[in-house]
């Protein structure tokens, strides 16, 4: 059992979910409620990553990260280091590869709120600010939450794209996933499957926990 | 018209509203402060945008909007007041309270202006106000429909609004529900004292609560009334139409008698006796409607006085029941429009009322009304 995989994992997890989430706070809610030209485009790009093979976004993102990339040498000159093979790629590249579970259900939980409830509560007074913090993003919760859950569950569970940017540096790179992939190649059978178990429970958990506070919510609301 | 010029500060609000497309509005009115004008008109006729212009939540091409001395929209000088300083209680159509906070905290939400130690006795007075003052922890959705429309209401009081903005306050209630709360509508009127705009399709709603109704069609109004006097004087065959009228017919003045005070009409070849009118000239080509209740039918056993009053004979056309009620057309011999007029159904049976039969009825000298022929606008 490789324990220092399973904390870079949930470190990794956690990481890209503090980055994520007031980034697809903003854009989902914009997405919700604005039409324009070109949503539909903006939409397909950002989702995006669940249907390319993990090893071509990987290949992509080794590309515009690499040391030869703008992103790469600016990165490089500022913080002395490297963004491929390193904590730091592989956590911007979590941030990618995860736009799409943490900005849809946030999205579709905008979209469920009536226009005339935000309505109602400008004419309460409330400004823009106010009512996204009072009224929005707390009927928006149990979106939010499904985003936190699936971003750190999929954080975890993700192989290719991290493979191809990331390595297999141990306590730099080395997620759980690839912790298992390498126990496998190693023939300890034994690790990979208590990994795989512990990786089976808290995919079991995430997504039972995002029932049951959705139903909860819409019990209460009666939704 | 309206006097802009005049002294606004009366809790008056005048609202003018112009613009061509996407929703038409042309409209001019104002309300005063304990007045409940009742706005009515058919689905897609204007009536939400009007309510939404003035709240601030949309704004017209055209228009210029002032409450209680306040300029809130003036296009020209290019005035607009966000409507979170506009003072506006409304209340819409389903509620839109806030599913997640208790009713208590609905209200209490919309106190911002009030400091923060005021604000639990305001929202306990308001929830007394609406005679909900054991329910404040509860959510929206453990309230009733017409619990709801209450939270709402005192939601929209609570900002100590200088107009009320009821958006078919009482179309998700049932029946029993919207008499009391018409009631209690009408009880916290007197104690307001601010104009209060309500929007509904249902005229009999309109009927009940308003102390003037303002028909409108296609954004414009067609008129402005007490609702006794719109119903028994409709401005143009539109307004009768849109009010519920079925007879509505064209005809020419004849002659006026001041002396009697009464005017006489040409139906095709009958000569009724109407009210006194003199507006119309002997010979203009006028529409004239009665109500279906100032038909009076010639009972067959027992003639009436009554039945000298215009009477007019003819065969039976259709009869329908409609629950306690029998709607009776009858086609006169003189005439290819038929007569509608509404019997008890105890009444159709004793009289024998029945399709093909003859039938005598009197249309009541008061009940005829005059109208301007509409000249239609495409």
């Amino acid at each position: 059992m490789d324990w220092q995989a399973l904390q870079l994992s949930l470190l990794l997890g956690a990481c890209t979910a503090a980055l994520l989430l007031p980034f697809a706070i903003v854009v989902s809610r914009w997405l919700a409620w604005r039409r324009f030209h070109g949503r539909n485009l903006a939409q397909a790009v950002l989702a995006l990553p669940l249907i390319l093979p993990p090893t071509v976004l990987g290949y992509y993102l080794l590309e515009l990260l690499g040391n030869q990339s703008i992103l790469g040498t600016v990165f490089t000159a500022v913080f002395h280091d490297s963004l491929v093979f390193s904590f730091q790629g592989l956590l911007l590249a979590s941030v990618v590869f995860n736009i799409p579970f943490a900005v849809q259900p946030i999205q579709r939980a905008f979209e469920t709120i009536p226009q005339d409830i935000r309505e109602a509560a400008w004419c309460c007074g409330l400004s823009d600010w106010q009512t996204f913090w009072k009224i929005e993003l707390p009927l928006a919760w149990p979106g939010v939450l499904s985003a936190l859950v699936l971003t750190i569950a999929h954080t975890l569970g993700e192989f290719g794209v991290v493979l191809m940017v990331g390595g297999n540096i141990p306590g730099e790179t080395r997620t759980i996933a690839i912790a298992i992939y390498d126990r496998v190649q190693a023939f300890d059978n034994q690790s990979a499957g208590t990994m795989s178990a512990i990786l089976l429970l808290i995919s079991m958990a995430a997504i039972a926990l995002i029932y049951t506070f959705n139903d909860r919510l819409d019990r209460r609301y009666g939704r | 018209m309206i006097d802009w010029t005049g002294d606004m500060e009366d809790n008056r609000i005048q609202i003018r509203l112009q613009q061509d497309g996407p929703i038409r509005l042309d409209i001019e009115f104002s309300c005063a402060g304990g007045e409940i004008l009742v706005i009515v008109g058919p689905s897609g006729s204007g009536k939400t945008t009007l309510l939404r212009s003035i709240a601030g939540l949309y704004t017209p091409t055209r228009g210029m909007i002032h409450c209680n001395g306040e300029t809130w929209l003036d296009t020209e000088s290019g005035t607009r007041i966000p409507l979170q300083k506009r003072r506006v209680g409304f209340v819409f159509q389903h509620y839109a309270l806030f599913p997640h906070l208790t009713a208590q905290q609905n209200i209490s939400l919309a106190l911002g202006h009030l400091d923060r130690s005021r604000r639990e006795l305001r929202t306990r007075e308001l929830l007394e106000l609406v005679h909900l003052k054991d329910l404040e922890k509860r959510l929206p959705s453990q309230l009733s429909g017409g619990q709801q429309q209450r939270v709402a209401v005192a939601r929209a009081l609570a900002r100590d609004p200088r107009v009320l903005l009821l958006d078919e306050p009482f179309s998700a209630v049932d029946q029993q529900t919207r008499r009391k709360l018409v009631r209690e509508l009408a009880q916290l009127r007197s104690r307001l004292h601010i104009p209060i705009i309500h929007v509904t399709h249902n005229l009999n709603e309109a009927r009940q609560v308003a102390n003037r109704i303002c028909i409108i069609h296609h954004g414009a109004a067609l008129q402005i009334e007490s609702p006794d006097e719109i119903m028994a004087h409709p401005r143009n065959s539109r307004v009768a139409s849109l009010i519920g009228h079925y007879n509505i017919f064209a005809g020419t003045v004849v002659s006026h008698d001041p002396d009697r005070r009464l005017s006489r009409l040409l139906w095709n070849q009958t000569e009724l006796i109407t009210p006194y009118q003199p507006e119309f000239q002997p010979g203009q080509q006028v529409e004239w409607v009665i109500p279906a209740d100032q038909l009076v039918l010639h009972q067959r056993r027992r003639p009436s006085a009554g039945e000298r009053e215009n009477p007019v004979f003819g065969t039976i056309d259709e009869c329908l029941q409609l629950g306690q009620n029998v709607t009776v057309s009858i086609k006169p011999h003189h005439s290819e429009e038929s007569l509608t007029m509404t019997v008890p159904a105890h009444v159709a049976r004793r009289n024998d009322l029945r399709e093909g039969e003859q039938i005598g009825v009197s249309l009541l000298q008061e009940g005829i009304h005059l109208m301007e022929k509409e000249v239609l606008k495409v």
